[in-house]
């Protein structure tokens, strides 16, 4: 009978098992990367929308404040998707030809609501609250990305828990107060950021950043002290802002 | 040793269970133990004191009779964790792999809505025909929850269960959705065509032969409608019957003045109450307002307090009984005697009856009555004869309490005028005289539920050509009718509707019709059958501009927003003396040995609500079972006649036999049986005739009749054996031997003086204090620390917190099968604990079993500071937060159970089978989605294989602190009320912050009856019991 084990087989077996050791981490590896990237996250990628619309000339160019559409923003948990009636205020005036809204005026005229595809979504467990954000001054931008530039609207952040622990962990590196309007109050401040963008005022480089949708977080020493210094203003109690029960129920 | 995992515990052979054998109870013996017992010892049930093995297997596991992984084969188990491995995986992944969703805007937003934020609403729900105020909490449009209407004067801000429940049945799927023509689906066009057909062909007899039946009615425009309509038809007749039998009422009322006046009891102002067969604090329409006043005249602050006295005579276990300082249980037959021998007590010219009561304890009775004049009151049940309601306004007239604790007024409901000519014996004898052609029967189901002795099934079938069943479900009576015709839940019709007190409620639709226009609303159907289909709210905006009560719009607005039209109320009206003849008329009858009580269920009613989920669920107050009725019967009968409970007995009388499963009820008086009315449906839902494990139960209504309402005498017991399996919740989650009911007496508590802490009995001092390594505070923060206390001495068990809580919090209903095996899933549960009667310092005398006091101990999550659960979660699923919550975070649970195990209170739930979504024994699987409706959209809907339990309305709390942060204010004391706290007329629950000193929960805390479960253990709870405090009489010593 001849010999069932060749002398590669050696290396084939120390191969084998140098695969079997390293594989399940590589490949634990490779799933949480993919996880984590933008062909999960679906982050900055452009969603296709019954209809095209643009934040960038709605928000920008023509300067419509965000709350005139997303009207719940500092009332309540959603932020509110515009009702069709909201398009039509305008849109029964201003371009009532336009071939690219025909799904607005169809779905006016016969009560049948548009089908959205969602850009931010959140799973269930999690109850995000817009208000209390807006409350505290967190502008739009740090979390849904430049959003006065999308001309399809895309997903700023992963929304994933390590994401939001950043700030809920440490609200002192994120919370900005615009030093040139101390009379403002925080929410006032989220949107008097827009009006500076708008009248073409200067802006700082954190201010920038924020509005670039990079977070505008800093670590410098300085603004670490600020931002502690508004934590304190606001009265946020940071030890319990990581407490589960914050965002799951 | 491991335990199977859920996955396959639903592979359970039934048979397994322990309950299966279940040994004969030696009730000497137990009595003999009870003897024994030292100190105030509370038990649960017979089962607990006979250490039987059935109550052995229930202490030692959470959830007794699973197999263990050892009965299984190698390759079994590697198949099953194999499985169990891969899926954990998948489903680990739920939140990272992100699907694709659309959003749906509305088209129009209505205006008053933000997205994400209640509405509530205010109107009224018909509770047996009277008006219950509630606030309907609307999200997006959706009607999810009923809260009491503050402005309601029944109310006052509280519900009971079944009002709560209501809102289950507007999801219902089985619900009639469309008009049936003898079974065919037809339309509400052509009914309308046929109906009126059939009226002009009444109309040349000036509707001899047409008939309306209704249940009780308060809806003034209603009542107008019907007067219109018998104005068109002047030989018409509107009959009334309500299988809930206040008829006594009314022929005592007649009897004594004259007139039919309606009795309304104001406790707040009572110090010595006496209930003569009398449930007051449930079931009544009013109940809710007598159980706040009740409760507030028993609120005593610590020490210095005073508390009125209950003393209450009843033939059957109730919560008021078990509310009482003293209670009697006497055969139902031997009220009356009771009631006329406290009347001669107290000087009313009548014969003393015969009573088991000892004379010494009625007169001492008597006397405690008489010396608080105008404070004292006496309250006959609903069911009881007339006798002893005529005495009931003749002792309250001799004690002056007319005027200052019991007002008189015209009645609130609409009947017509004379008792012989509306009742349903004059509609049956006219049916069997073929008088009648046509019927129209509005609600009800009196094929179900009318006195046996009519036979109207019969009569209905046989005798009348066109019947029409106004009905929410197509039950027994739809069954013989030729249409049923869906009518609209209350909270999607405009109506009006009077409260017991007279005042008025506009009632509002919260939703449109789910059904759409096949379904009417009550007053759309009289519109329509004289002419032209009119919309309910033109008929309601008519009603109150042309009628009696008319409304500017201003006012009319007004009114629909407080939920009252202000100044509605009846006025108390002076009556005369109570009539010497009506008085003199008392006699004793005789009555045959083993006598039958029909009690309305507590839950369900006359099976009005069977078909309900939520209410067949719930723990009966008194014996703990669920879904299905029982033959209550003492412990001394069930002795004599060796009968154990799950016997199947079966009740003789009048050649009628009911067959029902006995139940040994301590308690019960000795020589009479209980049996409970509502239950045993054959048509009308998939819940209410549901299959499963027997869960329908047995129908009583057989035995009852016309003359017979309230209770039998002579029926004969047959024991035909067998072993019936309950639903009983009583031994689930218990917590053996340790002392965790305390009560004492308003005396003893006063003794110690205002300043010294109550030490209650203790087998063991307590050293924890000295001893214990745990810092002070839970951790370094300065905010909110929440807690809550409940007072037992207020507690009346009467299930209100745990539907409010269902409510709120998404709980599913599981089923009878799924509760025997102890996996109900409700986060409260009431413990009723029997014990000795804490006046009673010569404990070896009592006779526990046949009266024992009762009392109630509502358990949920205690919030534990050092929380047990926690630090055996492998997945930190369940942690602290800084303000004191024991979090429980679901998507992090991978179901260990490890918790729930480790909880010494036992108030954690596992969800074994998906119940929100599979339960397709009363739902078919396309019709769940309709229920999912009903889900409040800021509590996670749980699934399988997780753990739950109270999170304290976590919700709620992180509104009032996101609410607050936006205004930049501290949430105020009372900001947050979670849904138990919300619900409870008795208002037995306070939370708040305890970390303020202020806070009403901080106050109560500081009570000396406050008290931590278990608190040798060290847990720290965050939740305290407030003893509970009985008042006795000191004369009575029997």
């Amino acid at each position: 009978m001849a010999q069932l084990f060749t002398p590669a087989t050696n290396n084939r077996l120390r191969t084998l098992l140098g695969f079997l050791s390293i594989g399940p981490l590589v490949l634990g590896y490779a799933l949480a990367g993919w996880s984590r990237s933008g062909s999960n996250t679906k982050v900055e990628v452009p969603r296709n929308q019954p209809v095209p619309f643009s934040h960038r000339h709605h928000a920008w160019e023509l300067g419509i404040d965000c709350r005139y559409c997303h009207q719940g923003v500092e009332k309540s948990g959603f932020a509110n998707i515009p009702p069709t009636e909201t398009c039509m205020s305008c849109h029964s005036q201003v371009w009532t030809n336009s071939p690219m809204l025909e799904p607005i005026r169809e779905s006016y005229q016969t009560g049948t609501p548009i089908q959205w595809t969602t850009v931010n979504r959140l799973p269930s467990f999690v109850y995000f609250n817009h208000s209390i954000h807006v409350a505290r001054g967190v502008n739009c931008d740090v979390c849904h990305g430049p959003v006065q530039k999308m001309q399809i609207t895309w997903k700023g952040n992963s929304f994933q828990m390590a994401w939001c622990l950043q700030c809920h962990r440490a609200p002192e590196r994120y919370l900005y107060r615009d030093e040139a309007h101390p009379e403002l109050s925080p929410r006032q401040q989220v949107f008097n950021l827009y009006a500076k963008l708008q009248n073409h005022e200067e802006l700082t480089d954190r201010e920038d950043r924020i509005l670039e949708g990079e977070g505008g977080d800093s670590d410098a020493p300085e603004e670490l002290k600020k931002g502690k210094a508004i934590v304190a203003r606001y009265g946020i109690k940071t030890q319990q802002l990581a407490d589960c029960w914050m965002c799951h129920r | 040793m491991l335990d199977v995992s859920p996955l396959m515990s639903h592979t359970h052979d039934p048979n397994e269970q322990s309950t299966a054998k279940r040994p004969i109870i030696d009730l000497d013996a137990v009595n003999a133990k009870l003897r024994n017992k030292r100190g105030p010892e509370y038990w649960r049930s017979l089962e607990e004191i006979a250490e039987t093995p059935e109550f052995q297997a229930w202490v030692e596991d959470e959830f007794p009779n699973r197999r263990d992984l050892a009965g299984l084969d190698r390759r079994s188990f590697l198949k099953f964790m194999g499985a169990s491995l891969a899926l954990a995986g998948v489903a680990g992944c739920r939140g990272v792999f992100l699907p694709d969703e659309k959003l749906v805007p509305y088209v129009r937003q209505p205006e008053e809505m933000t997205i994400g934020k209640p509405l509530y609403y205010a109107t009224a729900v018909p509770i047996r025909g009277y008006a219950m105020g509630v606030l309907v909490e609307q999200r997006e449009g959706r009607p999810i929850k009923l809260e009491g209407n503050p402005e309601h004067p029944i109310s006052l801000g509280a519900l009971d269960a079944q009002t709560q429940a209501q809102i289950l049945n507007f999801y219902d799927p089985d619900r009639l959705p469309n008009v049936l023509n003898a079974g065919n689906i037809s339309t509400v066009e052509q009914f309308a065509q046929v109906a009126r057909d059939a009226l002009a062909a009444q109309k040349a007899k000036g509707g001899a032969g047409l008939r309306i039946l209704t249940e009780t009615i308060t809806s003034p425009s209603l009542a107008a409608q019907i007067e219109d309509l018998l104005k068109a038809y002047p030989q018409a007749k509107w009959h009334v019957y309500d299988a809930v039998d206040t008829d006594s009422h009314r022929v005592a009322s007649e009897a004594a003045f004259g007139a039919n006046y309606d009795t309304h009891y104001n406790l707040a102002a009572a110090k010595v109450i006496v209930a003569l067969d009398s449930d007051f604090l449930q079931g009544r329409p009013d109940s809710v307002l007598l159980a706040r006043h009740f409760a507030d005249g028993r609120r005593t602050a610590a020490s210095t307090g005073t508390m009125n006295r209950l003393y209450s005579i009843e033939s059957s276990m109730t919560i008021t009984g078990a509310s009482a300082d003293h209670r009697w249980p006497v055969k139902p037959s031997e009220v009356v005697g009771f009631a006329s021998a406290l009347a001669a007590a107290v000087g009313v010219p009548v014969a003393p009856g015969v009573t088991s009561v000892p004379a010494s304890v009625v007169n001492a009775i008597a006397k405690d009555l008489q010396s608080n004049p105008s404070a004292s009151v006496v309250i006959p049940g609903e069911g009881t004869s007339p006798e002893v309601v005529v005495l009931a306004h003749a002792i309250n007239a001799k004690l002056a309490a007319i005027g200052n604790t019991v007002t008189y007024s015209a009645p609130a409901d609409f009947r017509p005028a004379r008792r012989e000519d509306y009742s349903l014996a004059a509609l049956t004898n006219a049916l069997n005289q073929r008088l009648v052609d046509s019927i129209i029967i509005v609600g009800g189901n009196p094929v179900y539920n009318a006195p046996a002795d009519l036979k109207f099934h019969d009569a209905l079938l046989q005798h009348a050509k066109f019947k029409v069943h106004l009905t929410e479900y197509e039950n027994e009576t739809g069954q013989v009718c030729d249409w049923s015709v869906p009518l609209a839940h209350p909270l999607e019709a405009w109506s009006d509707l009077r409260a017991c007190d007279g005042t008025v409620s506009l009632a509002q639709p919260i939703i449109a019709p789910l059904h759409g226009d096949e379904t009417l609303s009550v007053h759309e159907f009289f519109s329509m059958l004289s002419g032209a289909r009119r919309q309910g709210y033109d008929l309601l905006r008519d009603y109150y501009t042309t009628g009696p009560i008319p409304l500017d719009e201003k006012a009319f607005r007004r009114a629909l927003h407080d939920g009252v039209i202000p100044g509605t109320a009846s006025k108390p009206t002076q009556v005369p003396p109570v009539n010497a003849a009506a008085l003199g008329a008392i006699a004793p009858k005789a009555v045959g040995d083993t006598e039958v009580k029909f009690a309305l269920c507590p839950k369900v009613v006359d099976g009005r609500f069977s078909n309900n989920g939520w209410l067949r669920e719930l723990p009966h107050p008194v014996n703990k079972i669920t879904w299905d009725n029982v033959v209550e019967i003492s412990p001394q009968m069930a002795q004599r006649l060796k009968i154990s409970s799950g016997n199947i007995l079966k009740l003789s009388a009048g050649g009628v036999d009911v067959s029902g499963p006995a139940w040994i009820q301590p308690g019960q008086p000795d020589g009479s049986v209980t049996l409970t009315l509502g239950y045993g449906r054959t048509n009308g839902g998939a819940v209410a005739t549901t299959t499963e494990a027997d869960a329908a139960g047995y129908d009583a209504f057989p035995l009852r009749t016309t003359t017979n309402m309230g209770s039998l005498g002579g029926a004969t017991i047959t024991n035909l054996g067998g072993d019936y399996r309950f639903a009983n919740v009583q031994m689930h989650h218990a917590m053996q031997g340790r002392n965790i009911v305390r009560s004492t007496t308003l005396d003893k508590l006063k003794k110690d003086g205002p300043n010294t802490a109550y030490e209650f009995e203790e087998e063991e001092p307590h050293t924890w204090k000295e001893n214990t390594m745990y810092p002070e505070e839970v951790f370094p923060w300065k905010g909110e620390q929440w807690a809550m206390t409940i007072d037992l001495n207020l507690c009346t068990g009467c299930n209100a917190c745990v539907t409010a809580c269902q409510a709120e919090n998404n709980i599913p209903v599981v089923g009878k099968d799924q509760v025997a095996r102890g996996r109900e899933m409700h986060w409260i549960r009431i413990d009723r604990y029997y014990g000795p009667n804490e006046a009673r310092e010569e404990l070896e005398t009592v006779d526990q079993l046949s009266n024992p006091s009762v009392v109630y101990q509502p358990v949920m999550c205690l919030h534990c500071e050092k929380a047990p659960c926690e630090p055996v979660c492998p997945v930190a699923a369940t942690v602290h937060s800084h303000d004191g919550l024991n979090q429980m975070v679901y998507n992090r649970c991978v179901g260990t159970r490890y918790c729930s195990d480790n909880c010494p209170y036992k108030v954690r739930r596992f969800n074994f089978l998906n119940y929100t979504d599979n339960q397709t024994q009363f739902a078919e699987q396309d019709k769940i989605p309709l229920l999912r409706l009903l889900n409040n959209p800021d509590v996670t809907v749980r699934g399988r294989g997780v753990m739950e339990k109270c999170t304290y309305c976590i919700q709620r709390i992180s509104d009032a602190r996101i609410e607050g942060k936006k205004a930049n204010l501290p949430i105020p004391d009372g900001g947050v009320v979670t849904a138990c706290q919300q619900a409870c007329p008795s208002q037995a629950i306070i939370f708040g912050d305890k970390a303020d000193k202020k806070s009403a929960v901080s106050k109560s805390l500081t009570d000396k009856r406050a008290y931590m479960l278990l608190e040798d253990l060290n847990t720290r709870p965050r939740t305290q019991h407030l003893a509970r405090l009985r008042n006795p009489n000191p004369e009575i010593t029997a």
